[in-house]
């Protein structure tokens, strides 16, 4: 079976990563292989480490409010790459109106603050039914 | 060339129909030097697919085979940041570079967090440099295997240099040796005292000392154990050098690569670089008879419910697995 390989990302210039490396412990446990590129990443170079990796989800953290630039850049950069088949999840303080913004710019799903871990873990599991974990 | 990857009954990549990676042209785009091929056949070596045979069988390497060096150490020695060093290092020399980044998977869950990407974010971009992240799965023999196709992958693609980035805290670290042509063992003053540097394992391994960290109080001495330990070791030809470095500010790169070189010049001119390419190949058909044997093996207890069940009965694992395997084909 094909393990489910994800990386999870900081973009933009926000410095604080204390949320990402929590979703990515839980995503660990959860039996995920988690690939963690670090802070200030730019869409160019979360699509080429998802690439190389040969990740099927990239889960973006963002706490700074750039995610309407941002996050929608990634999903660009992803066409760019023809790896559209790659799913984009992105988590942070996103206002509901941008979520609805967000989704139909082809980002999959968000998560907002107060989300339980184990409704990402759910998620994902349900996304990629056929894969081992 | 469709045939091969309806090849197993298992494919597990019937639901990648339509997308934008077809598995048919793999070996194409893997020709014209799309990074993602090269991922996802690494992928398919990581995990044991059969699929990529029909792949490998065609592609012819590229040019001189490149130098392989690995890098082994405990956690937080510095490893990650040394190889990012020794990546920049070898960039200025118009290097192309594959990186194999080896982090552990959980035992209880097979879940990993791979973050040796963290310390190369230098190179993100640039097209020249690979870097993939290994999780170690834990499978018997099979990291070295994976790690040997990887390497005749990264071959064909047309890499001058591949470096190995292992933890060295269970025995991945030997299978690195099994692979490299040069083992680079990393250490940091104040991992403990000279006993520690005699147990058995890591230390003997070694085709190249560094100890990383050198601005910390203490370095000079671990070098000073280390060399008492090594004059204590068997006279090989080759004496392990032993390189101060302190990765974060470059400083000492140049000394450990051009030891990576000398390293290299001994095993060309003593013969012994050639005997190590010999013995790892009959290691290598062995491991993969075994892979092929466990396979049938497992095969044909699940195929064969009266087998099963005459093995519950009588117990014998070592009859009934003679018996499987003198069946033939």
């Amino acid at each position: 079976m094909r393990p489910v390989r994800i990386i999870v990302a900081k973009v933009g210039l926000d410095g604080h990563d204390r949320g990402v490396k929590v979703v990515a412990r839980a995503l660990r446990d959860a039996g995920y292989e988690v690939i963690y590129t670090g802070l200030r990443q730019t869409p160019e170079m979360v699509v080429d480490a998802a690439l190389q990796e040969d990740a099927q989800v990239i889960g973006l953290s963002i706490h700074s409010g750039a995610h309407m630039t941002l996050f929608p850049a990634v999903v660009q950069e992803l066409k760019r790459r023809k790896a559209t088949d790659i799913v984009v999840f992105g988590g942070g303080i996103i206002p509901d109106d941008d979520v609805a913004a967000l989704k139909k710019q082809g980002v999959e799903q968000l998560f907002t603050p107060g989300t339980p871990l184990q409704e990402i873990v759910d998620w994902l599991r349900k996304r990629f039914p056929e894969e081992s974990r | 060339m469709a045939s091969w990857w309806c090849w197993g009954t298992t494919s597990p990549y019937a639901f990648w129909a339509g997308s934008e990676l077809n598995e048919a042209d793999l070996e194409t785009r893997f020709r014209s030097g799309d990074t993602r091929a090269l991922a996802r056949a690494i992928s398919l070596v990581e995990r044991r697919d059969p699929s990529v045979r029909a792949l490998e069988a065609t592609l012819r390497p590229k040019g001189q085979a490149p130098g392989v060096v690995g890098f082994t150490g405990a956690p937080g020695t510095g490893k990650s940041t040394l190889v990012d060093g020794v990546v920049a290092l070898l960039r200025k020399r118009e290097n192309s570079v594959a990186v194999l980044a080896t982090d552990p998977n959980s035992p209880f869950t097979g879940g990993a967090i791979l973050g040796d990407r963290i310390r190369m974010q230098r190179h993100a971009l640039d097209p020249k440099v690979f870097i993939r992240s290994m999780g170690a799965r834990g499978h018997l023999g099979g990291l070295s295997l994976a790690t040997r196709e990887a390497i005749r992958l990264l071959w064909a693609f047309g890499f001058d240099q591949v470096v190995i980035e292992t933890v060295g805290v269970g025995q991945s670290e030997l299978e690195v040796a099994a692979v490299a042509d040069t083992t680079v063992v990393v250490l940091t003053p104040n991992l403990g005292d000279g006993v520690q540097m005699i147990k058995a394992g890591i230390l003997e391994i070694a085709d190249i000392f560094v100890v990383n960290k050198a601005d910390l109080d203490g370095h000079a001495r671990v070098v000073t154990e280390l060399r008492s330990m090594l004059s204590l070791a068997p006279k090989g030809n080759w004496k392990p050098p032993i390189l101060a470095t302190v990765a974060a500010r470059q400083d000492g790169l140049e000394d450990l690569w051009e030891a990576v070189l000398a390293h290299r010049r001994h095993l060309e001119s003593s013969g012994r670089g050639r005997q190590l390419a010999e013995q790892r190949l009959r290691d290598e058909t062995a491991e993969v008879a075994a892979e092929i044997a466990r396979e049938r093996i497992r095969r044909a207890l699940a195929d064969d419910p009266a087998l099963s069940a005459r093995l519950l009965d009588t117990g014998t694992p070592y009859g009934t697995a003679e018996e499987i395997l003198d069946r033939g084909r």
